[in-house]
């Protein structure tokens, strides 16, 4: 065996390995994926799970503790869990776009170095805040850090911090001081326990209910070493965004290949009754499986864009490499209510219905989701003004 | 060629901050460049120099600066034309 192979096949290995322990916690978070729903809960138990499978700390380098995962195999891991628990698998990616800003950004700083090795033998989860009440969005801060000696205080009215009081720590964009214009950001690291959270507003919603993603009045004071020195507008460029759209585009994948398996069944239930006819169930069955595949396309696509990306000098550089991934997130999102809308017209009333084998309900609620959070009209708001800029790439292969 | 360049951002990318004083190499994204606007100062430079930019230069690079942003137009503006 050469050492090509070898490696190769080394590779294989970790991938399988990750895949299967992210299935084991998939398990486990299934079970409750429907009382978490029911109870507009956090899924603590699945949450826990990827802990005990030692799933939280992936990304960390290998130096630093962790295994080093790459986007790829994060994505498959997303897609895995997307199959079992919606909001796990969101929490689960949310978590995993923090960590992407310290693994691209903090590994030159010893106080980020030791965070990620906390990380990964700790199994720490990382929540976000980037939105903010008034005129603040992820490339727009109001809130500013205010420097006093070796220390800072922020306090941010944050709209929506997803899982903030369950988060072991929360990373905040804030404008970089007082007079900075709103544009010249940065991003925070805030410890739980150097942070007061208040809420003012309530996660009740159509779906993906478990993330919890609730506002808060934040209010943190801590050590200026913690604040990421690279501008914000460089990590959202060049490692959040992509990173974002990919892995939630993974774990629709997840989502939609499980609305599928449902409906096969429903189909091979239904051509084990009559064998000889195949009803209309069938043909809407293959159709769903061309959108599966377009989805699966999409990703992978994406997926590969991104490592090619992370190879060249200044990964976010290009204008078509960044509508590429904004697209990724919009066609993703989009395919996947398609894939639940076929799901449901082929297993009809037990798919409409709770608590049947079909069921498609509590699927179909997350789904509808995607196309909301980054709405979708407002990437393809930016995408416009990208497309002014970037050039079409006519080649098949690049 | 700079001062052309200052002039189009002072009237296209509604800058929080005084144009004038930005130096060469002062960040134009940290004086508060947004996206969008870099896109209208790029559609400006185009159409003032009757250049295009190619692909290789469309990066937040090109436009991080003044000075990158002049850099940039001088290989793609024919001679004589780049006052």
């Amino acid at each position: 065996m050469n050492a090509i192979t070898q490696s190769t096949d080394k590779i294989a290995s970790e991938a399988h390995d990750l895949s299967a322990r992210a299935r084991r916690a998939g398990v486990v978070a299934a079970k409750f994926a429907d009382n978490i729903d029911a109870e507009n809960r956090f899924p603590q138990e699945g949450i826990d799970a990827l802990k005990a499978e030692r799933l939280l700390g992936i990304m960390v380098p290998v130096d630093l503790g962790g295994e080093g995962a790459n986007i790829s195999q994060i994505a498959e891991v997303c897609a895995v869990l997307g199959q079992y628990c919606s909001s796990t698998a969101m929490i689960y990616s949310m978590h995993m776009i923090k960590l992407s800003s310290l693994v691209a950004h903090g590994t030159a700083y010893e106080w980020h170095c030791n965070i990620m090795r906390r990380i990964a033998a700790e199994q720490l989860l990382l929540a976000s805040s980037t939105t903010e009440a008034g005129s603040g969005d992820l490339r727009n801060s109001t809130c500013a850090v205010v420097r006093d000696g070796a220390n800072f205080r922020l306090e941010k009215d944050a709209t929506c911090i997803s899982y903030g009081e369950l988060a072991d720590m929360i990373l905040v964009t804030a404008r970089a001081n007082p007079e900075s214009p709103s544009t010249d950001q940065v991003l925070v690291v805030a410890l739980k326990g150097q942070y007061k959270l208040e809420r003012t507003f309530d996660w009740d919603t159509l779906g993906m209910r478990g993330t919890r993603s609730q506002g808060y009045k934040f209010d943190c004071t801590a050590p200026v070493e913690q604040i990421i020195p690279q501008p914000f507008a460089e990590i959202a460029a060049q490692s959040m965004l992509a990173t974002c759209h990919l892995l939630w585009g993974a774990l629709w994948y997840g989502i939609a290949s499980e609305a599928f398996n449902r409906a096969q069944a429903f189909v091979k239930a239904a051509a084990r009754r009559s064998p000889n006819a195949i009803g209309p169930g069938g043909l809407r069955l293959a159709e769903a499986s061309v959108t599966l595949q377009e989805m699966r396309a999409v990703v992978v696509d994406g997926l590969k864009r991104y490592e090619a990306a992370c190879r060249m000098e200044d990964p976010s550089s290009s204008m078509s490499y960044l509508v590429a991934m904004n697209n990724v997130k919009v066609s993703a999102s989009a395919l996947m209510v398609k894939v639940l809308d076929q799901a449901v017209m082929i297993c009809g009333l037990p798919g409409y219905k709770n608590n049947t084998p079909y069921s498609l309900t509590r699927l179909m609620r997350d789904a509808h989701s995607a196309r909301i959070m980054i709405s979708n009209d407002r990437i393809l708001s930016n995408t416009s003004s990208l497309l002014l800029m970037a050039r079409q790439d006519a080649t098949l292969l690049g | 060629m700079i001062e052309e360049i200052r002039r189009l951002i002072a009237k296209h990318c509604n800058m929080p901050g005084d144009v004038a004083a930005l130096t060469e190499d002062a960040d134009l994204y940290g004086a508060g460049l947004s996206s969008f606007a870099s896109v209208q100062l790029m559609l400006a430079i185009e159409d003032r120099y009757d250049v295009e930019f190619p692909e290789r230069m469309l990066n937040r690079k090109t436009f991080a600066s003044i000075g990158s942003i002049a850099q940039a137009l001088r290989q793609i503006v024919p001679e004589g034309m780049a006052a």
